[in-house]
């Protein structure tokens, strides 16, 4: 709506003889209000068909470099000669449904990423939260939690499996530590960078401690909360797919490893590609869930440059 | 003249002192202040930068506490900040996750009252300040002025006794503030309220106070009490009149004695740099 009044008002000061727009009126000067709104509104879908397009583009144009580098069986420095094509790749997929054994690694994979990742939102969030508001917990906290962040999640696979009784419980713990750190961070970060004039502002308001966490603190590191499960999601899949190569039995990630170990091709490229869609996957629901969760942000400056 | 809210909103600040730890070393920001706001009043808190006026209404709003001295609304003790004092912020304090009602919903439902009250009570007080059509838009949405709006809307929201206000204006362009300088005036007419207001704008401290009280330079004290007997309603056309024009030339030969000390002091420790350049044919009060 706000958009409407500007170009209502350039309407009036179009000048008539001027070399008219392209999507040229009989006379652009007695443009209604309501019909350069209406092109204008047809600019920005053009625009986002456009960006459309582009999209459409950039995955077309990886298909076909693999199409072409594995057709021709390309051989340069880099060797193609035993990758499988798109279509040996495809035909795979259909294969590997015949049976459920398939479809159950990758079940097994999503359900440890939940069980993990789940874990670490519920550890993360109130810690960080915590420690970004009270000092106490702050020195209390934060430099274990500093000692330990550095430690690569693939390195706690051979400790995870003495510490955990099952092989199951210790991935999960894998993939929990890979999430946890990102998403505490970003909290604590969150906390302590929240304007302190909105903490002010309730505190007159009226807001006991309890209700400041609940109707200022929470909502204000929202956005930085979800930066956390962004980049956590990401960390928690490598990790997973690490253990599983490692340690697993099931999932996607030995799924793979095995397949590696048959020398079975087309399955490796499947099992890649499979992990590669789950993560695509799992950060469009945390991106959709936010902009749920976040529905101010939709107004914020800096959406499409 | 304006004690008229059932004697309720009397703040009264008492002989208090205020020191901050800088560099290791102890700094008294305010010293020995003592002023009173009486129930309905329109106090204004002027001075030059850095003389203790947001450090005196933070001890008011009951965000710092005074190292000397005692603060009291109503005869109580004020110890910290309660829903019986509305702030008004320079910056904008709007909770941007808000709609505009939800905001000024805030102190109500801190309180428990139920969801269709506050939606009622906050559509009327948007209505008085001409923002109703803007109820389901989030702070990002708005102008300035308008944010500054809804900000004072909100700290009315819980009916405070006192509303204080640190240059809640100081953001906002020359016309807008005229504009809200009025917005303001009919607001406190309507709700009785006493107001302490800090401001760095001579004409605004005029226009809109009863009683203006200057502070001097580092640390601050008060240096003198100014009564302001301009007839309400007031308009923008009193600003001409020779009792304002009068108010403004004794404020600001009385402000620019303190900016002048205290640039003075400045000189002496060697950190102007440059500042001399603002001190142009129209004086220090000016630039202030
Ligand atoms: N938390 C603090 N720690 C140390 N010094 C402080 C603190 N708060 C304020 N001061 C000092 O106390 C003095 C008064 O500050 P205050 O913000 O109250 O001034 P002010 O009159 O509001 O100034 P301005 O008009 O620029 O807003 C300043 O010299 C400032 O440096
Ligand atoms: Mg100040």
């Amino acid at each position: 709506m706000a958009a409407v009044i500007p170009l209502a008002s350039s309407a009036a000061g179009a000048p008539v003889g001027a070399a008219p727009p392209p999507p040229a009126a009989a006379d652009p000067a007695a443009a209604t209000a309501a019909e350069r709104a209406r092109a204008w509104m047809w600019a920005r879908r053009r625009r986002a068909a456009g960006s459309g397009l582009l999209w459409a583009l950039s995955i077309l144009g990886l298909l076909a470099f693999w199409f072409v580098c594995t057709r021709y069986r390309l051989e340069f420095y880099m060797r193609f000669t035993n990758v499988p094509t798109p279509a040996d790749v495809l035909q795979k997929l259909v294969e590997v449904n015949h049976s459920t054994k398939f479809i159950t690694n990758v079940w097994i994979s999503v359900r440890r990423i939940l069980t993990g990742f789940g874990i670490a939102i519920l550890l993360a969030v109130p810690l960080g939260v915590l420690i970004g508001r009270y000092r106490t917990v702050r020195d209390l906290l934060m430099p274990a939690a500093e000692i330990l962040r550095p430690i690569p999640a693939i390195a706690w696979v051979p400790m995870s499996i003495m510490l955990w009784p099952t092989n199951e419980v210790s991935i999960v713990f894998i993939t929990f530590l890979g999430s946890f750190f990102p998403i505490l961070l970003n909290t604590v970060h969150g906390v302590t960078t929240l304007d302190p004039v909105l903490v002010r502002a309730a505190r007159c308001l009226g807001a006991s401690e309890a209700q400041l966490f609940r109707a200022v603190i929470l909502p204000g590191v929202m956005p930085q909360i979800f930066t956390g499960l962004a980049v956590g999601i990401g960390v928690a899949w490598v990790s997973l797919i690490a253990a599983e190569m490692i340690s697993g039995q099931f999932g996607v990630g030995y799924f793979t490893w095995e397949a590696y170990s048959l020398v079975n091709y087309a399955e490796i490229a499947l099992g890649m590609i499979t992990i590669g869609m789950l993560g695509l996957v799992c950060s469009g629901v945390i991106r959709v869930v936010g902009n749920l969760v976040m529905p101010w942000r939709a107004h914020s400056a800096g959406g499409n440059r | 003249m304006n004690t008229h809210n059932g004697g309720r909103g009397r703040i009264e600040v008492r002989d208090v002192g205020v020191m901050f730890e800088s560099r290791g070393a102890a700094v008294i920001a305010v010293d020995g202040v003592s002023l009173t706001v009486e129930p309905g009043e329109f106090v204004s808190l002027i001075g030059p930068s850095g003389c203790g006026k947001s450090t005196l209404l933070n001890i008011v709003a009951g965000f710092v506490q005074p190292t000397s001295g005692e603060t009291l609304l109503d005869g109580k003790l004020i110890s910290r900040p309660g829903s019986d004092r509305g702030v008004v912020f320079q910056q904008y304090s709007l909770f941007p996750w808000l709609t505009v009602r939800k905001n000024v919903e805030f102190g109500l439902k801190m309180q428990g009252v139920p969801g269709s009250k506050r939606e009622t009570s906050a559509r009327t007080l948007l209505g008085l300040a001409g923002l109703l059509s803007f109820e389901n838009h989030y702070p990002d949405q708005l102008s300035g002025g308008m944010k500054q709006r809804v900000g004072i809307v909100r700290a009315l929201a819980t009916s405070p006794q006192v509303l204080l206000m640190d240059e809640p204006f100081g953001a906002l362009d020359a016309q807008t503030r005229v504009v809200m300088q009025e917005i303001l005036t009919n607001i406190w007419q309507k709700f009785r309220l006493s107001v302490l207001f800090v401001t760095h704008d001579i004409d605004e401290s005029i226009f809109l106070s009863d009683k203006i009280f200057v502070m001097t330079a580092r640390p601050g004290r008060i240096k003198a009490e100014i009564q302001v007997d301009l007839p309400r309603p007031r308009k923008p056309e009193m600003t001409t009149t020779p009792e304002f024009v009068e108010l403004t030339q004794r404020l600001r030969a009385l402000i620019r004695e303190e900016s002048l000390s205290a640039m003075g002091g400045e000189l002496k420790d060697g950190g102007l740099g440059g500042f001399g350049m603002e001190v142009g044919p129209s004086g220090v009060g000016a630039v202030m």
